[in-house]
Protein backbone atom coordinates (compact mmCIF):
# COMPACT_ATOMS: atom_id res chain seq x y z
CA UNK A 1 0.00 0.00 0.00
CA UNK A 2 1.18 3.39 -1.14
CA UNK A 3 1.26 6.19 1.69
CA UNK A 4 -0.66 9.27 1.41
CA UNK A 5 0.39 12.96 1.07
CA UNK A 6 -0.48 15.00 3.43
CA UNK A 7 -1.20 17.97 1.53
CA UNK A 8 -4.87 19.64 2.62
CA UNK A 9 -7.53 19.92 -0.39
CA UNK A 10 -8.55 23.67 -0.91
CA UNK A 11 -11.93 24.88 0.37
CA UNK A 12 -14.43 23.40 -2.02
CA UNK A 13 -16.10 26.74 -3.70
CA UNK A 14 -19.81 27.69 -3.34
CA UNK A 15 -22.47 30.15 -5.62
CA UNK A 16 -22.02 33.78 -4.18
CA UNK A 17 -25.69 33.66 -4.75
CA UNK A 18 -28.29 36.26 -5.17
CA UNK A 19 -27.42 38.18 -2.05
CA UNK A 20 -23.50 38.75 -2.48
CA UNK A 21 -23.80 42.41 -2.35
CA UNK A 22 -24.92 42.48 1.36
CA UNK A 23 -21.03 41.38 1.87
CA UNK A 24 -19.17 42.52 -0.92
CA UNK A 25 -21.22 46.07 -1.58
CA UNK A 26 -23.44 46.50 1.08
CA UNK A 27 -24.55 50.32 -0.30
CA UNK A 28 -25.96 47.99 -3.54
CA UNK A 29 -28.09 45.98 -1.13
CA UNK A 30 -29.41 48.59 0.69
CA UNK A 31 -27.88 49.81 3.22
CA UNK A 32 -25.23 51.91 4.58
CA UNK A 33 -23.14 49.96 7.47
CA UNK A 34 -19.23 50.54 6.78
CA UNK A 35 -17.57 53.63 7.23
CA UNK A 36 -15.68 52.92 3.86
CA UNK A 37 -16.75 49.81 0.96
CA UNK A 38 -13.99 48.63 -0.56
CA UNK A 39 -13.06 48.36 -4.25
CA UNK A 40 -14.34 51.91 -5.38
CA UNK A 41 -11.72 53.08 -6.51
CA UNK A 42 -9.06 51.66 -8.88
CA UNK A 43 -6.59 53.36 -10.11
CA UNK A 44 -6.49 56.65 -7.73
CA UNK A 45 -6.82 59.99 -8.44
CA UNK A 46 -3.13 60.22 -8.93
CA UNK A 47 -1.75 57.62 -10.89
CA UNK A 48 -0.01 58.60 -14.07
CA UNK A 49 -1.62 57.23 -17.50
CA UNK A 50 -5.08 57.03 -20.25
CA UNK A 51 -8.32 57.42 -18.33
CA UNK A 52 -10.61 54.88 -19.66
CA UNK A 53 -13.97 53.85 -18.91
CA UNK A 54 -14.95 50.27 -19.48
CA UNK A 55 -18.98 49.06 -19.91
CA UNK A 56 -20.17 45.55 -20.36
CA UNK A 57 -22.84 43.11 -19.79
CA UNK A 58 -22.77 39.84 -18.59
CA UNK A 59 -25.53 37.42 -20.56
CA UNK A 60 -26.68 34.06 -19.89
CA UNK A 61 -27.40 31.24 -22.32
CA UNK A 62 -30.64 32.30 -23.59
CA UNK A 63 -29.09 35.75 -24.20
CA UNK A 64 -30.52 37.47 -21.29
CA UNK A 65 -28.59 39.87 -18.99
CA UNK A 66 -27.20 38.43 -15.77
CA UNK A 67 -28.73 41.20 -13.44
CA UNK A 68 -27.05 40.06 -9.97
CA UNK A 69 -23.58 39.58 -11.24
CA UNK A 70 -20.30 40.81 -9.18
CA UNK A 71 -16.77 41.81 -10.54
CA UNK A 72 -13.65 42.18 -9.03
CA UNK A 73 -10.85 43.53 -11.33
CA UNK A 74 -7.01 43.04 -10.98
CA UNK A 75 -4.80 44.86 -13.14
CA UNK A 76 -1.24 46.66 -13.15
CA UNK A 77 -0.56 50.66 -13.35
CA UNK A 78 0.09 52.35 -16.31
CA UNK A 79 3.61 51.04 -16.37
CA UNK A 80 2.60 47.67 -15.99
CA UNK A 81 3.65 47.08 -12.31
CA UNK A 82 1.38 45.21 -10.17
CA UNK A 83 0.69 46.78 -6.19
CA UNK A 84 2.00 43.42 -4.49
CA UNK A 85 5.49 42.90 -3.12
CA UNK A 86 6.11 39.88 -5.91
CA UNK A 87 6.11 42.12 -8.53
CA UNK A 88 9.91 42.85 -8.34
CA UNK A 89 8.90 46.36 -9.32
CA UNK A 90 6.43 47.17 -6.92
CA UNK A 91 8.72 49.98 -5.08
CA UNK A 92 7.55 51.84 -8.05
CA UNK A 93 3.96 51.28 -8.31
CA UNK A 94 2.11 54.45 -9.20
CA UNK A 95 1.11 57.15 -6.15
CA UNK A 96 -2.07 55.78 -4.31
CA UNK A 97 -2.82 53.13 -7.21
CA UNK A 98 -4.59 49.77 -5.98
CA UNK A 99 -5.46 48.04 -8.80
CA UNK A 100 -8.48 46.33 -7.39
CA UNK A 101 -12.03 46.95 -7.46
CA UNK A 102 -15.58 45.50 -7.11
CA UNK A 103 -17.99 46.28 -10.08
CA UNK A 104 -21.65 45.52 -9.86
CA UNK A 105 -24.68 44.95 -12.34
CA UNK A 106 -27.31 47.48 -12.45
CA UNK A 107 -30.14 45.35 -11.01
CA UNK A 108 -32.51 46.11 -13.71
CA UNK A 109 -30.50 46.25 -16.78
CA UNK A 110 -27.66 44.36 -15.99
CA UNK A 111 -25.38 46.95 -17.44
CA UNK A 112 -22.47 47.74 -15.63
CA UNK A 113 -19.37 50.14 -16.14
CA UNK A 114 -15.87 51.21 -14.33
CA UNK A 115 -13.38 53.56 -14.34
CA UNK A 116 -9.98 53.33 -14.10
CA UNK A 117 -6.22 53.73 -15.52
CA UNK A 118 -5.35 51.56 -19.05
CA UNK A 119 -2.92 49.39 -17.78
CA UNK A 120 0.76 49.04 -19.50
CA UNK A 121 2.65 45.39 -20.81
CA UNK A 122 2.95 43.18 -17.70
CA UNK A 123 6.19 40.87 -18.26
CA UNK A 124 4.99 37.28 -18.66
CA UNK A 125 6.96 33.83 -17.93
CA UNK A 126 10.43 33.38 -18.98
CA UNK A 127 11.14 36.64 -20.61
CA UNK A 128 7.76 37.16 -22.66
CA UNK A 129 5.67 40.32 -22.68
CA UNK A 130 1.99 40.27 -21.36
CA UNK A 131 -0.32 42.83 -23.62
CA UNK A 132 -1.94 45.36 -21.58
CA UNK A 133 -4.95 43.59 -19.68
CA UNK A 134 -7.11 43.29 -17.09
CA UNK A 135 -8.36 40.15 -14.91
CA UNK A 136 -11.65 39.59 -14.36
CA UNK A 137 -13.24 37.26 -11.64
CA UNK A 138 -16.85 37.05 -11.69
CA UNK A 139 -19.23 35.78 -9.45
CA UNK A 140 -23.26 35.27 -9.19
CA UNK A 141 -26.23 32.95 -8.39
CA UNK A 142 -25.72 30.17 -10.40
CA UNK A 143 -22.22 29.93 -10.98
CA UNK A 144 -20.61 27.76 -8.71
CA UNK A 145 -16.78 28.57 -9.42
CA UNK A 146 -16.02 32.17 -9.77
CA UNK A 147 -15.29 32.77 -13.57
CA UNK A 148 -11.90 34.46 -14.27
CA UNK A 149 -11.05 35.30 -17.54
CA UNK A 150 -8.79 38.65 -19.06
CA UNK A 151 -9.89 41.89 -20.77
CA UNK A 152 -7.49 43.05 -23.59
CA UNK A 153 -7.69 46.21 -25.70
CA UNK A 154 -8.89 46.69 -29.20
CA UNK A 155 -6.05 49.16 -30.02
CA UNK A 156 -3.16 47.00 -28.71
CA UNK A 157 -3.41 45.43 -32.17
CA UNK A 158 0.47 44.71 -32.30
CA UNK A 159 0.61 43.72 -28.60
CA UNK A 160 -2.38 41.24 -28.92
CA UNK A 161 -0.93 39.61 -31.64
CA UNK A 162 2.13 38.72 -29.46
CA UNK A 163 0.16 37.86 -26.02
CA UNK A 164 1.42 34.61 -25.21
CA UNK A 165 -2.38 34.10 -23.20
CA UNK A 166 -4.20 35.01 -26.54
CA UNK A 167 -2.38 32.83 -28.22
CA UNK A 168 -2.61 29.69 -26.38
CA UNK A 169 -6.63 30.09 -27.68
CA UNK A 170 -6.84 27.49 -30.43
CA UNK A 171 -9.75 28.78 -32.43
CA UNK A 172 -8.60 32.42 -33.49
CA UNK A 173 -11.93 33.95 -33.88
CA UNK A 174 -12.47 33.33 -29.99
CA UNK A 175 -9.65 35.20 -28.85
CA UNK A 176 -12.28 38.01 -29.78
CA UNK A 177 -14.22 37.42 -26.81
CA UNK A 178 -11.60 38.89 -24.65
CA UNK A 179 -11.19 42.12 -26.89
CA UNK A 180 -12.47 44.66 -25.38
CA UNK A 181 -13.56 47.95 -28.35
CA UNK A 182 -12.69 51.34 -27.72
CA UNK A 183 -15.03 54.43 -28.87
CA UNK A 184 -14.56 57.48 -27.85
CA UNK A 185 -17.32 59.79 -25.78
CA UNK A 186 -16.93 63.31 -25.49
CA UNK A 187 -13.29 63.01 -24.85
CA UNK A 188 -13.05 59.84 -22.78
CA UNK A 189 -11.94 56.29 -24.29
CA UNK A 190 -14.71 54.37 -23.68
CA UNK A 191 -14.05 50.37 -23.86
CA UNK A 192 -17.22 47.68 -24.39
CA UNK A 193 -16.54 44.21 -22.91
CA UNK A 194 -19.68 41.83 -23.08
CA UNK A 195 -19.26 38.88 -21.22
CA UNK A 196 -21.44 35.71 -22.36
CA UNK A 197 -21.55 32.87 -20.10
CA UNK A 198 -22.54 30.44 -22.48
CA UNK A 199 -23.88 30.21 -26.01
CA UNK A 200 -22.40 31.02 -29.67
CA UNK A 201 -20.07 33.53 -27.89
CA UNK A 202 -18.80 32.17 -24.94
CA UNK A 203 -16.47 34.03 -23.66
CA UNK A 204 -13.15 32.40 -23.41
CA UNK A 205 -12.54 31.40 -19.51
CA UNK A 206 -9.23 30.87 -17.85
CA UNK A 207 -8.36 28.33 -15.26
CA UNK A 208 -5.36 30.01 -13.59
CA UNK B 1 20.38 28.16 -2.51
CA UNK B 2 16.82 30.67 -1.36
CA UNK B 3 13.41 28.82 -2.01
CA UNK B 4 11.32 31.17 -3.51
CA UNK B 5 7.39 30.33 -4.22
CA UNK B 6 6.40 28.74 -7.42
CA UNK B 7 3.25 28.27 -9.22
CA UNK B 8 0.07 27.27 -7.10
CA UNK B 9 -0.93 23.83 -7.50
CA UNK B 10 -3.39 23.39 -10.19
CA UNK B 11 -7.00 23.78 -8.72
CA UNK B 12 -9.05 20.41 -8.45
CA UNK B 13 -11.38 21.28 -10.52
CA UNK B 14 -12.91 17.61 -9.21
CA UNK B 15 -13.25 19.06 -6.27
CA UNK B 16 -15.03 22.19 -6.71
CA UNK B 17 -18.69 21.81 -7.72
CA UNK B 18 -18.85 21.28 -11.50
CA UNK B 19 -20.11 24.86 -13.54
CA UNK B 20 -23.51 22.60 -14.34
CA UNK B 21 -25.55 21.22 -11.40
CA UNK B 22 -28.77 20.72 -13.10
CA UNK B 23 -30.32 20.22 -9.65
CA UNK B 24 -29.39 24.08 -8.91
CA UNK B 25 -31.56 25.46 -11.75
CA UNK B 26 -29.71 28.74 -11.95
CA UNK B 27 -26.39 26.76 -13.05
CA UNK B 28 -28.13 25.70 -16.71
CA UNK B 29 -27.89 29.42 -18.18
CA UNK B 30 -24.71 30.31 -16.39
CA UNK B 31 -22.47 27.67 -16.57
CA UNK B 32 -19.89 28.17 -19.37
CA UNK B 33 -20.25 24.67 -22.00
CA UNK B 34 -16.64 24.98 -23.45
CA UNK B 35 -13.55 23.76 -21.15
CA UNK B 36 -11.38 26.25 -19.56
CA UNK B 37 -8.24 27.53 -20.89
CA UNK B 38 -4.81 26.90 -18.63
CA UNK B 39 -2.65 29.22 -17.73
CA UNK B 40 0.48 28.69 -16.08
CA UNK B 41 0.78 31.39 -13.56
CA UNK B 42 1.83 34.78 -14.40
CA UNK B 43 2.45 38.00 -12.37
CA UNK B 44 -1.13 38.74 -13.07
CA UNK B 45 -2.36 35.72 -11.06
CA UNK B 46 0.26 35.58 -8.61
CA UNK B 47 -0.11 38.87 -7.33
CA UNK B 48 -3.65 40.56 -5.88
CA UNK B 49 -5.24 43.11 -3.75
CA UNK B 50 -3.73 43.33 -0.29
CA UNK B 51 -5.57 44.88 2.67
CA UNK B 52 -4.53 46.64 6.47
CA UNK B 53 -6.10 47.15 9.75
CA UNK B 54 -6.71 50.94 8.10
CA UNK B 55 -9.68 49.53 5.27
CA UNK B 56 -11.80 48.15 7.81
CA UNK B 57 -13.85 49.74 11.22
CA UNK B 58 -12.76 47.81 14.97
CA UNK B 59 -16.07 46.53 14.98
CA UNK B 60 -17.09 45.46 11.66
CA UNK B 61 -16.33 41.98 12.93
CA UNK B 62 -18.80 42.01 15.62
CA UNK B 63 -22.38 41.61 13.95
CA UNK B 64 -24.05 41.24 17.17
CA UNK B 65 -22.59 45.48 17.45
CA UNK B 66 -22.12 46.60 14.03
CA UNK B 67 -25.23 46.98 12.97
CA UNK B 68 -27.09 47.70 16.45
CA UNK B 69 -28.61 50.89 17.43
CA UNK B 70 -31.47 49.91 19.35
CA UNK B 71 -30.01 46.82 20.91
CA UNK B 72 -28.74 43.31 20.55
CA UNK B 73 -30.10 41.25 16.85
CA UNK B 74 -32.57 38.44 17.73
CA UNK B 75 -31.05 35.11 17.62
CA UNK B 76 -28.75 32.07 18.68
CA UNK B 77 -25.53 34.52 19.89
CA UNK B 78 -22.40 32.54 18.20
CA UNK B 79 -18.79 33.06 17.72
CA UNK B 80 -17.39 31.58 14.21
CA UNK B 81 -13.31 31.36 14.18
CA UNK B 82 -11.01 29.13 12.49
CA UNK B 83 -7.60 29.78 10.47
CA UNK B 84 -7.11 30.36 7.15
CA UNK B 85 -4.18 27.73 5.83
CA UNK B 86 -3.33 26.91 2.41
CA UNK B 87 -2.82 23.46 0.99
CA UNK B 88 0.43 23.35 2.86
CA UNK B 89 -1.09 23.47 5.94
CA UNK B 90 0.81 27.34 6.04
CA UNK B 91 -1.10 30.00 7.99
CA UNK B 92 -2.08 32.86 5.15
CA UNK B 93 -1.58 35.72 7.58
CA UNK B 94 -3.31 39.21 7.35
CA UNK B 95 -5.46 38.36 4.58
CA UNK B 96 -9.52 39.76 4.40
CA UNK B 97 -12.31 37.90 4.95
CA UNK B 98 -15.94 38.76 4.65
CA UNK B 99 -18.89 37.57 5.40
CA UNK B 100 -22.89 37.45 5.04
CA UNK B 101 -25.85 35.88 5.98
CA UNK B 102 -29.08 36.02 7.08
CA UNK B 103 -30.60 36.81 10.10
CA UNK B 104 -32.36 34.72 12.87
CA UNK B 105 -35.47 34.05 10.70
CA UNK B 106 -33.95 33.34 7.53
CA UNK B 107 -34.31 36.84 5.99
CA UNK B 108 -31.60 39.02 3.95
CA UNK B 109 -31.43 42.65 4.13
CA UNK B 110 -31.58 43.20 0.79
CA UNK B 111 -33.06 44.88 -1.44
CA UNK B 112 -34.27 41.65 -3.79
CA UNK B 113 -35.43 39.45 -0.65
CA UNK B 114 -39.13 39.49 0.07
CA UNK B 115 -39.31 36.52 2.08
CA UNK B 116 -42.01 37.08 4.64
CA UNK B 117 -39.70 36.42 7.74
CA UNK B 118 -39.05 39.66 9.70
CA UNK B 119 -35.85 42.56 8.90
CA UNK B 120 -33.89 42.38 11.95
CA UNK B 121 -34.05 46.26 12.49
CA UNK B 122 -30.30 45.55 14.47
CA UNK B 123 -28.96 43.06 12.20
CA UNK B 124 -27.59 44.04 8.88
CA UNK B 125 -26.03 40.54 7.89
CA UNK B 126 -22.37 41.18 6.82
CA UNK B 127 -18.66 41.50 8.50
CA UNK B 128 -15.24 41.88 7.71
CA UNK B 129 -11.79 40.88 9.32
CA UNK B 130 -8.44 39.88 8.72
CA UNK B 131 -6.13 37.42 9.55
CA UNK B 132 -3.94 37.47 12.10
CA UNK B 133 -0.43 36.43 11.97
CA UNK B 134 -0.91 32.89 12.34
CA UNK B 135 -4.11 32.75 10.01
CA UNK B 136 -6.35 32.98 12.66
CA UNK B 137 -9.61 34.90 12.65
CA UNK B 138 -13.00 35.10 14.33
CA UNK B 139 -16.27 36.86 14.13
CA UNK B 140 -19.18 37.23 16.71
CA UNK B 141 -22.91 36.90 15.16
CA UNK B 142 -26.10 35.02 15.40
CA UNK B 143 -26.96 31.77 13.80
CA UNK B 144 -28.90 32.49 10.32
CA UNK B 145 -32.27 30.92 9.94
CA UNK B 146 -33.33 28.34 7.36
CA UNK B 147 -35.48 29.75 4.31
CA UNK B 148 -36.80 28.66 1.24
CA UNK B 149 -35.84 29.48 -2.29
CA UNK B 150 -37.35 29.59 -5.87
CA UNK B 151 -35.61 26.18 -7.28
CA UNK B 152 -38.06 23.24 -7.01
CA UNK B 153 -41.55 24.51 -4.94
CA UNK B 154 -40.52 23.38 -1.70
CA UNK B 155 -36.26 23.82 -1.49
CA UNK B 156 -35.06 25.23 1.64
CA UNK B 157 -31.21 26.62 1.85
CA UNK B 158 -30.22 25.13 5.15
CA UNK B 159 -28.56 27.61 7.64
CA UNK B 160 -25.57 28.89 6.13
CA UNK B 161 -22.62 31.77 6.02
CA UNK B 162 -21.66 32.82 3.22
CA UNK B 163 -17.48 33.70 2.94
CA UNK B 164 -15.34 35.49 0.78
CA UNK B 165 -11.66 35.14 1.19
CA UNK B 166 -8.94 36.61 -0.81
CA UNK B 167 -5.08 34.73 0.14
CA UNK B 168 -2.16 36.67 -1.38
CA UNK B 169 -3.23 36.00 -5.14
CA UNK B 170 -5.85 36.66 -7.08
CA UNK B 171 -5.34 32.94 -8.14
CA UNK B 172 -6.46 31.77 -4.69
CA UNK B 173 -9.86 33.61 -4.23
CA UNK B 174 -12.33 31.77 -3.21
CA UNK B 175 -16.04 32.18 -2.23
CA UNK B 176 -17.98 29.58 -0.30
CA UNK B 177 -20.39 28.62 2.32
CA UNK B 178 -20.28 27.60 5.54
CA UNK B 179 -22.95 25.42 6.95
CA UNK B 180 -24.08 24.15 10.62
CA UNK B 181 -22.78 20.61 11.80
CA UNK B 182 -26.32 18.49 12.65
CA UNK B 183 -28.08 20.28 10.50
CA UNK B 184 -30.56 18.39 8.30
CA UNK B 185 -31.07 20.29 5.37
CA UNK B 186 -27.77 20.03 4.29
CA UNK B 187 -27.93 16.91 2.43
CA UNK B 188 -31.14 18.61 0.93
CA UNK B 189 -29.40 21.03 -1.07
CA UNK B 190 -28.63 20.98 -4.49
CA UNK B 191 -26.13 23.50 -3.73
CA UNK B 192 -24.41 22.28 -0.78
CA UNK B 193 -24.45 18.82 -2.48
CA UNK B 194 -22.95 20.36 -5.63
CA UNK B 195 -19.24 18.50 -4.90
CA UNK B 196 -19.22 15.26 -6.65
CA UNK B 197 -16.64 13.85 -4.02
CA UNK B 198 -19.04 13.93 -0.85
CA UNK B 199 -15.75 14.29 1.50
CA UNK B 200 -15.84 17.74 -0.10
CA UNK B 201 -19.02 18.47 1.62
CA UNK B 202 -17.69 17.65 5.57
CA UNK B 203 -14.92 20.68 4.43
CA UNK B 204 -18.13 22.75 4.45
CA UNK B 205 -19.51 21.68 7.73
CA UNK B 206 -18.29 23.94 10.85
CA UNK B 207 -18.21 21.43 14.07
CA UNK B 208 -19.76 22.88 17.61
CA UNK B 209 -16.95 24.55 19.47
CA UNK B 210 -17.96 23.93 23.21
CA UNK B 211 -14.28 24.42 23.74
CA UNK B 212 -14.78 28.39 22.04
CA UNK B 213 -17.86 28.54 23.43
CA UNK B 214 -18.28 31.18 26.37
CA UNK B 215 -20.62 29.66 29.12
CA UNK B 216 -23.28 31.52 29.62
CA UNK B 217 -22.90 34.05 26.90
CA UNK B 218 -23.02 32.21 23.45
CA UNK B 219 -22.04 28.95 21.25
CA UNK B 220 -18.73 28.67 18.98
CA UNK B 221 -18.16 26.91 15.48
CA UNK B 222 -14.90 26.26 13.86
CA UNK B 223 -14.56 26.82 10.48
CA UNK B 224 -10.83 26.33 8.59
CA UNK B 225 -10.68 27.29 5.21
CA UNK B 226 -8.09 25.84 2.75
CA UNK B 227 -6.84 27.68 0.07
CA UNK B 228 -4.67 27.02 -2.50
CA UNK B 229 -1.02 26.35 -1.90
CA UNK B 230 1.99 26.52 -4.44
CA UNK B 231 5.56 25.27 -4.80
CA UNK B 232 8.30 25.83 -2.85
CA UNK B 233 11.30 24.77 -4.85
CA UNK B 234 14.96 25.07 -6.20
CA UNK B 235 13.82 23.98 -9.38
CA UNK B 236 11.14 26.42 -10.52
CA UNK B 237 10.73 27.65 -14.01
CA UNK B 238 10.89 31.31 -13.55
CA UNK B 239 7.83 33.46 -13.46
CA UNK B 240 8.76 36.66 -15.22
CA UNK B 241 12.14 37.65 -17.06
CA UNK B 242 15.29 39.23 -15.68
Amino acid sequence: MSRTLDHRKETPSQTAGPYVHIGLAPGAAGFDIYSAELGQEIAGPDAPGESIRVEGCVYDGTGAPVKDVLIEVWQADAAGIYPHPEDPRHAMVARGFRGWGRVISDFDSGEWAFDTIKPGKVPGRSGSVQAPHINLWIVARGINVGLNTRLYFSDEVRANADDPVLNLIEQRHRRDTLIARRHDREGTPVYRFDICLQGEDETVFLDI
Amino acid sequence: MSSTPGDFYQRDRDWHPPALVPAYKSSVTRSPNLPLLSLENSLSEVTGPTFGHKDIGPVDHDLLLNYATQGDPIGERIILHGRILDENARPVPETLIEIWQANAGGRYRHRNDSYLAPIDPNFGGCGRTLTDQNGYYHFRTVKPGAYPWRNSINNWRPAHIHFSVFGTAFAQRLVTQMYFEGDPLIDKCPIATSMPDPNALDQLIAPLDMNAAIPLDCLAYRFDIILRGRRSTLFENRLEGN
